[in-house]
């Protein structure tokens, strides 16, 4: 079953074309990645899907429902939560608050609550807490939650966010270059923790990366951009040994010969 | 600069300690303290309830507000208008003018606060200057003159005229400003605030509608002016438009940085240094606007994080 599907997705800036035409689907419970060179329209594909741009033409509907329209925390709500290429930690505060921050959207206390410190806003505050330590726990920091962000490590600081977009709970985790920083030991915790959110927790993965090795160890099926086209799709092996891949990726074989 | 670094380095307990010491200096000072000193420190008490207003929407949300003495304004006149004109009870012009504050913060706020920061600032500067304008122009506000004759309210069978009177009202509300601050700011609203003003678009990326967010800081900042408002008109009894200049606003606003944004205890500080600090000096005339200026570059220079140096929320 899909959870994602994107029909003819195309972005424009002015007469330039970001994303063009672009077809691919997302099934349920899978891990999928979308690489391609340097401003290939990677990153915008994902800004498209999580509403932060608002796609020229096309259609992305996500668990049924159209999203093309739609404002970023809405996309959020419905169970779709990203992570930043470059980190947008909330620096100045706690590791908890930060991960409290996805729990917004699935909490409701409002105003007079928090005046009148009902009992169901202290409920709804001690649930907070708890699932955001859960949240910590699963990414193996479950003892930095005090600490202000910005004072972790830069590997520790990736799995802030990753806590954080856990916390909201959602049903499909786009990673914008997850590997990126990282070094091999990093990256093979990095591959057993997307392993780890898909299988325990049921959530579908949808990952960008420049890094060749950690994409075609962790994904099942890859997506191919350049200059915003799809030019290929399917399993590793099949991505391996297209020669549009590597003819995007290495420049075709030709004027080699100085 | 050591004793001006309470908040960070004294321990909880003394803090504490300090805190009940000064209320209670606060609650018996009436005893003992000539009218001058009452006035002086009635008016201390109500701007750090415009402070504390301010507060939510600059330093919890970090929307930069140049307009705000115009919510101190709509209060004021609820209560001046429905007073001199229909005869309204004191009391009951409280929640209208909460209604009026609520109204102002949603059309002010509606519209704009899609704009980033500096955009936001010149609308908001604007918008305090067309209401000082409607006040001015308008038959029912009394023009360039103003309300004059509002009647002054009773409680519990006591007729409030005296300056001690007004001394404790506006004490007690800025502890109740003060108390209703400290709930928002530790609450799922307090978090949103300082999600969206740390990263909007994480924070939009983390489920929070940030133009929602914001226009509950907007209206929460308004009702606490608006509140303020009414009970300045019962006090002075006489109300017009140069009250709410844009001097005003940025008086409040200038409470608000030499506190310390977003910290409670700032507010105290800032406010009263607005409002002792021209009075202590009067005696070197107008000089002392220009000391004051002076004073104030040196704080923002040295202390940017404000007079309070405790923790930001």
């Amino acid at each position: 079953m899909n959870i994602l599907a994107v029909t003819d997705l195309t972005l424009k800036f002015g007469g330039l074309k970001v994303l063009n035409d672009v077809n691919f689907s997302v099934q349920k419970g899978s891990i999928l990645s979308v690489i391609g060179p340097n401003g290939a329209g990677k990153t915008s594909l994902f800004n498209c899907l999580t509403g932060f741009y608002k796609p020229s033409s096309g259609d992305m509907r996500f668990r049924g429902k159209s999203i093309a329209r739609e404002k970023p925390y809405k996309i959020t709500t419905l169970g779709m939560a990203r992570t930043f290429q470059n980190l947008r930690l909330f620096k100045n505060m706690t590791v908890m608050e930060n991960v409290m921050s996805g729990m917004h959207c699935r909490t409701s206390v409002g105003v007079f609550g928090a005046l009148f410190r009902s009992p169901y806003m202290r409920q709804e505050e001690k649930e907070i807490k708890h699932i955001s330590e859960k949240c910590l726990e699963f990414v193996n920091i479950p003892d930095e939650g005090e600490k202000i962000a910005n004072n972790l490590s830069y590997g520790d600081q990736r799995r802030v966010e990753w806590a954080r977009a856990l916390a909201t709970q959602p049903k499909l985790l786009l990673l914008d270059e997850p590997a990126a920083g990282l070094n091999y030991d990093e990256k093979q915790k990095l591959i057993a923790l997307i392993r780890k959110i898909r299988d325990e927790l049921g959530i579908t993965i949808l990952l960008i990366d420049h890094d060749m090795r950690t994409v075609m160890e962790v994904s099942e099926h890859i997506i191919v951009l350049d200059h915003g086209e799809r030019i290929a799709e399917g399993t590793t092996s099949d991505i391996q040994n297209n020669p549009k891949v590597i003819e995007a990726y290495l420049g075709k074989d030709e004027g080699e010969n100085i | 600069m050591r004793f001006l670094d309470f908040g960070s380095t004294a321990g909880k307990h003394t803090l504490h300690a300090a805190y009940c010491v000064v209320i209670v200096c606060a609650l018996f000072l009436p005893l003992f303290a000539s009218n001058y000193v009452l006035e002086v420190f009635s008016n201390a008490w109500f701007y750090v309830i415009l402070c504390l207003g301010l507060n939510i929407v600059v330093g919890y949300a970090g929307l930069l507000d140049l307009g705000y003495s115009a919510f101190f304004a709509i209060g004021a006149y609820t209560t001046g208008i429905l007073g001199t004109v229909y005869h309204v009870n004191f009391w009951l012009t409280i929640p209208v003018a909460i209604i009026f504050s609520i109204l102002a913060g949603v059309i002010i706020g509606g519209p704009t606060l899609r704009l980033r920061s500096d955009y936001l600032a010149i609308v908001t500067l604007g918008f305090g200057e067309i209401v000082r304008f409607i006040a001015r122009n308008l038959e029912i506000t009394g023009g360039a003159s103003g309300l004059y004759g509002i009647e002054r309210p009773s409680f519990i069978g006591v007729h409030l005229t005296q300056i001690w009177h007004y001394y404790y009202i506006f004490f007690l509300l800025a502890m109740l400003a003060a108390l209703a601050s400290y709930l928002l700011e530790n609450s799922r609203l307090g978090r949103a605030w300082r999600y969206v003003r740390e990263d909007e678009d994480a924070a939009e990326a983390m489920g929070i509608n940030r133009v929602a967010v914001k226009l509950y800081a907007y209206v929460i900042g308004a009702v606490f002016g608006g509140i303020a408002g009414c009970f300045f008109a019962a006090k002075m009894t006489a109300i017009s438009p140069e009250t709410f200049m844009v001097t005003q606003s940025i008086l409040i606003l200038m409470g608000v940085i030499l506190g310390g944004m977003g910290k409670i205890p700032g507010m105290f500080i800032g406010a009263f240094a607005i409002v002792l600090f021209p009075e202590i000096f009067r005696g070197i005339g107008s000089t002392r606007l220009l000391l004051f200026g002076v004073l104030m570059l040196i704080v923002i220079l040295y202390r940017p994080q404000g007079i309070y140096s405790g923790k930001q929320h």
